[in-house]
């Protein structure tokens, strides 16, 4: 008893080095709930990113045999567009010609194409500056200056290996992962 | 707080007084906007905004409880079907109800925006009333938010690609940036976790609105308001209580202006409004012309403005100063330098604050329309011009200009013809020439 009525003084004086029991208890405390409150906090935070249906959503195959030199077609990936491009021999040679370290995003065309198969331009149909649509994939659509895409939302405009070229976009579309399943089925994802 | 001329309130009957006794809620509206709170005498049609700010409030929060009756946040055709069949078609009174609250968000904004203009004029930011301003700008940046969100819940064309771009924004930030989009969105584009959580947040916020427009009623009231003559309350004469006063003359104007919104909500209910909106959103298809709604336009504006890449993107540029062209206003308070709060008084000032409407006018207009290179470059002349403004006229204005005699007091400069005549003329012959501007601000 005597002790402990002891140390309760003693509590509130301070020791020699100006610490207190109370003091450690208190920090102790303090932190401890503190630290459990920020990870309480996690699970409303990470409820926001993709959930698992979403990233589930499964890869998609394209059958590009009907897909003729000069034409492109539109499929939808993840809800996003995705460009599949048939390029001709002359709008191969335009990307080609282009010097490489004249460009904001700089990358060859094949670079941006699988070996071998230079004439298929797949891209995400998606322009990096804000994410609107670019123009350019299916016939009659503007096309731009440089033969590629069009974005009409702020004046982004591609070449012909989708590599921006002038307008505010900062990037080059960009390529998705896919693989040739068959020379003429894609997959994409 | 207040003046020690308040009348004091009274409990009137035996419940009254029951009341006061345990929950005295009676004497908090009394002191807040009844008989008890004093107002300066000299408040012009300006000050009925915040006011009308808050009748906006409400009228969004009704229309919208409402409205969520009926909504269903699904991206499969479920949110556009039930804006657009459900509650403009098949709902009794629904068209109505869904036009007043579209209609009412825009006039919510013309409200706000006019409330803005009037602190930026009137130098209502200034001591000691700058928690009020920055409550103030809080507001805004809630509004826009929720607007922004409310905007895309029908999910329609102009929903999508606005949620699209706006969130587009923050990819713009290297490294960081493309994950707190994916994480804001809940996908790598717009979906269904994005209607979700967008209709989540757009029921909130306006709610957190209500509590952040309490926190400015109560700095408000600390000193009271300001008065377009800028001159402090000195003494009772200056003053008359806030009811039956200002309760009558807010209830008028209230009256005149709401007649507008019902106008504009009966016979032109789309004209704030963008057609491509009624086409269901499309994934793989960006309409010709993407425009935020025109509360907006001049930020987009500036967005637009930057063009060329130095130093950083100049996608980075853009994003950035559209930030800064509203968080610099949080430095307002700091960077007008003048002790002079009324541009009434302000020979030069208020040169430039009309240029500055004018400049912000140029920026919505180069904004809300499709960018031509002429819109272009009148869009980065006035994007220049508006921080110009704040960060180099006002603080040299402040230094350099000579303000006009200030009137000795509220009630010298209002009761001119009365007080002359009542007063003694030795008072009379030190009143200083009155300011012309003072007839106008009545
Ligand atoms: C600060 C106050 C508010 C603002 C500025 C605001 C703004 C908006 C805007 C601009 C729209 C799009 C209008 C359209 O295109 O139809 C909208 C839609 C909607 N809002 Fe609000 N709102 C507010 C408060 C609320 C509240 C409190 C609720 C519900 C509790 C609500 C529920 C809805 C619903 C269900 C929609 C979709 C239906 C529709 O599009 O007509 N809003 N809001
Ligand atoms: S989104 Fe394509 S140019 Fe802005």
């Amino acid at each position: 008893m005597a002790t402990q009525a002891e140390s309760a003084t003693l509590d509130h004086q301070h020791h020699g080095d100006g610490v207190r029991r109370r003091d450690f208890l208190n920090v102790a405390a303090v932190s401890f709930a503190g630290v459990g409150g920020v990870i309480a906090i996690a699970p409303l935070i990470v409820q926001m990113s993709p959930s698992a249906d979403v990233l589930a959503m499964a890869s998609i195959e394209v059958d590009i045999s009907k897909v003729v030199p000069g034409q492109g077609i539109k499929v939808a990936w993840r809800k996003q567009p995705v460009f599949v491009r048939n390029l001709m021999p002359k709008e191969i040679a335009e990307a080609n010609a282009v010097d490489i370290s004249s460009l904001r995003d700089p990358q060859t065309l094949a670079q941006r194409t699988k070996p071998g198969k230079q004439n298929w331009l797949i891209t995400m149909g998606v322009c990096t500056h804000l994410g609107c649509v670019p123009l350019g994939i299916s016939e009659g659509e503007n096309r731009g200056p440089y033969g590629g895409y069009f974005c009409p939302c702020h004046g982004s405009m591609y070449d012909t290996a989708a590599r921006i070229r002038q307008g505010p976009a900062p990037l080059n579309l960009q390529v998705p992962d896919y693989s040739f399943k068959s020379p003429t089925v894609v997959q994409i994802g | 707080m207040s003046f020690s001329w308040a009348k004091p309130y009274e409990p009137k009957s035996a419940l009254a007084r029951w009341m006061d006794d345990r929950m005295p809620l009676p004497r908090l509206v009394y002191g807040a906007i009844g008989g008890g709170y004093p107002v300066p005498r000299n408040l012009n049609y300006f000050w009925n905004f915040g006011v009308l700010a808050g009748i906006f409030l409400t009228i969004q929060i009704v229309t919208g409880i409402v409205l969520a009756m009926h909504f269903m946040a699904s991206a499969d055709g479920g949110a556009f079907n039930t804006v657009n069949q459900l509650i403009m078609r098949d709902v009794n009174a629904g068209w109505l109800l869904r036009y007043a609250h579209m209609n009412g968000a825009s006039f919510f904004f013309i409200v706000t925006y006019i409330h803005i203009f009037r602190g930026l004029y009137y130098g209502s930011y200034k001591a000691p009333r700058e928690l009020v301003w920055m409550l103030g700008l809080v507001i805004y940046l809630l509004m826009m938010a929720t607007a922004f969100m409310g905007y895309v819940l029908p999910w329609g064309q102009m929903s999508y690609w606005g949620a699209q771009v706006i969130t587009g924004f923050f990819s713009a930030f290297p490294l960081v940036g493309e994950p707190i989009r994916v994480w804001l969105l809940g996908g790598y584009a717009p979906d269904q976790a994005t209607v979700t959580r967008f209709f989540s947040l757009h029921y909130l916020l306006p709610f957190v609105i209500f509590g952040v427009v309490i926190l400015h009623i109560w700095a408000l009231h600390i000193p009271g308001s300001s008065n377009p003559t800028g001159v402090d309350v000195k003494n009772e004469r200056d003053t008359l209580p806030f009811h039956p006063f200002y309760t009558a003359k807010d209830g008028w104007f209230a009256g005149a202006f709401l007649t507008l919104f019902v106008i504009v909500t009966y016979f032109a209910p789309d004209y704030l409004g963008h057609p491509d909106n009624y086409i269901p959103a499309n994934p793989l298809s960006t309409p010709a012309h993407i425009v935020p709604e025109w509360y907006f336009w001049p930020f987009y504006a500036i967005l637009k403005s930057f063009t060329v890449n130095f130093v950083l993107p100049a996608k980075l540029w853009g994003v950035l100063a559209m930030f800064s062209s509203i968080l610099l206003l949080f430095l307002l308070p700091w960077l007008d330098t003048s002790p002079v709060r009324s541009g009434n008084y302000r020979p030069i000032f208020k040169r430039f604050f009309w240029l500055l409407v004018i400049d912000v006018a140029l920026l919505g207009w180069a904004g809300g329309f499709a960018p031509t290179p002429m819109r272009v470059a009148v869009g980065q002349a006035a994007t220049i011009y508006y921080f110009l403004h704040f960060l180099v006229i006002l603080p040299i204005v402040g230094r350099i200009e000579t303000p006009l005699p200030l009137p000795d007091s509220i009630s010298s400069s209002v009761l001119h013809g009365e007080d002359a005549e009542s007063a003694p003329a030795a008072i009379a012959s030190k009143r200083p020439p009155r300011a012309k501007t003072v007839t106008a601000a009545n």
